[in-house]
């Protein structure tokens, strides 16, 4: 499903010497990374550290001040449609509307990547089921627990496939047991190819998982805080 | 273009569901134009002179009532963040959800402006103009609108500083359309009004998606 054809001399994505300003401040800068074929990156740091900021910049909805991102030796801001359709980003928003059904939202959005309609659906059906979803499918967004719609947007990630995913935070309001499902697709996901580039403050485990810490990129404190 | 088309689909069927926006938006066409034989007075030849007008004016007023729901809801869902990830261009995106806008807004008003010029007393000559100055006119609302909705977003007060950016923009379709129908009354050909309303319109189709998305980058950076 992930192409295995690699030029050997670059690395499949990486970030050199990124720098991000929000609001004036300089959040992280310097900041360099590399990502293979089934790898993981977690993303470590107190709250303001630019976790979010950062993955938002890997999706492309944020422009980083300075430094680039490049995927196969390719500036990425050169094709961000491309870039696009092979990223599945997971934002602190549920992005789940009151009135639709879970079997809906997460049709709709499988659609939106894959051209097949019918195999979409059948996609879509058993990323339902996979996150025990199964009994809600007619359930309209509005009657889901806080849990649960994060559960419908896990599920929205695993009906298309695409080998970057990244998630912020993706284990706020799970359980024990969806964490457990959620760190089983991890791994199959990674296991065919794909990447994870992941923030928490829970536990979760990322076998091999290299750990970025970004307070490491914190500028030095420029006077009075 | 199936993409297109889910997006359509999607928000066709929020706004079914929801409902509020089109009964809202028809409501307030009917009942403004219904207060102006009561301000005006019932004389004919008043209500003749001022119907084109009084019926563009108002639909343009209502077509503004559902346009800072336009991106506003997807914004703060987070649903926008996924469309401009998504792997259709934002561009296609926009459009379609402005093409939404227009079949659930626009085509309503269309609809209902017919009989709306019976009570003004419209000359029977300026129906037919009357419908096809809407039916080039409301797309540019959608359009145009479309493009404020995107500038406005996160900003509070939204709605008020949305109608003081578009409704300049809606002066040369108010001037056309009420041109075209006042020439037909009077006996002259509507044709070049129409025409040039449809250039606005082309204008418009062909400028809107790409202005609106570039505003909702910055919206979601």
């Amino acid at each position: 499903m992930v192409p295995t054809m690699n030029a050997p001399e670059f690395p499949l994505f990486r970030g050199c010497k990124l720098a991000c300003r929000r609001g004036g401040r300089l959040v992280f800068s310097r900041l360099d990374f590399t990502l293979e074929h089934g790898g993981a990156l977690l993303l470590l740091g107190p709250n303001g550290s630019g976790k979010s900021s950062l993955l938002r910049v890997l999706a492309g909805l944020l422009r980083p001040s300075e430094g680039r991102l490049e995927w196969n030796g390719q500036t990425l801001a050169d094709d961000p449609e491309a870039h696009a359709a092979r990223t599945h980003y997971l934002g602190h928003h549920d992005a789940i509307k009151p009135v639709l059904s879970v079997a809906e939202t997460v049709r709709f959005w499988a659609r939106l990547h894959r051209t097949e309609s019918a195999q979409a659906d059948r996609a879509a059906d058993a990323a339902i089921e996979r996150f025990g979803l199964g009994h809600l499918a007619d359930m309209p967004g509005r009657m889901l627990s806080a849990g649960q719609k994060r559960r419908v947007n896990l599920a929205r990630l695993l009906a298309a496939p695409c080998p970057l995913w990244l998630m912020d935070e993706p284990t706020t309001a799970l359980d024990r047991a969806s964490i457990a499902v959620l760190e089983t697709v991890l791994a199959e996901h990674r296991a065919t190819g794909g990447m994870v580039v992941l923030s928490t403050h829970a536990d979760i485990v990322l076998p091999d998982a290299e750990v970025l810490t970004l307070d490491r990129f914190a500028p030095a404190p420029e006077g009075l805080s | 273009m199936t993409r297109f088309f889910e997006v359509v689909h999607r928000d066709l069927r929020l706004a079914l569901r929801q409902g509020s926006d089109s009964v809202m938006v028809v409501t307030f066409f009917i009942l403004t134009v219904i207060l102006f034989p009561f301000g005006l007075g019932p004389e004919t030849n008043l209500l003749e002179r001022v119907s084109p007008g009084v019926l563009m004016v108002t639909a343009l007023l209502a077509s503004m009532l559902s346009l800072d729901r336009l991106f506003q809801a997807d914004y703060e869902d987070g649903s926008l963040e996924l469309l401009a990830m998504s792997p259709m261009p934002l561009e296609l995106a926009v459009a379609a959800k402005m093409l939404a806008h227009w079949l659930t807004t626009g085509l309503p008003l269309i609809v209902v402006a017919p009989v709306l010029a019976v009570l003004l007393h419209l000359p029977a000559d300026g129906f037919a103009p009357l419908l096809a100055a809407m039916a080039l006119g409301t797309p540019v609302l959608s359009l145009i609108g479309g493009i404020g909705a995107a500038l406005v977003l996160g900003a509070r007060r939204g709605g008020v500083l949305l109608s003081l950016l578009i409704l300049p923009l809606y002066i040369p379709v108010l001037i056309f359309s009420v041109g075209a129908i006042d020439a037909a009354i009077q006996g002259l050909d509507a044709g070049p009004h129409l025409l040039i309303l449809g250039g606005v319109m082309i204008a418009a189709l062909a400028l809107s998606p790409w202005v609106a998305a570039a505003a909702l980058r910055q919206a979601v950076e």
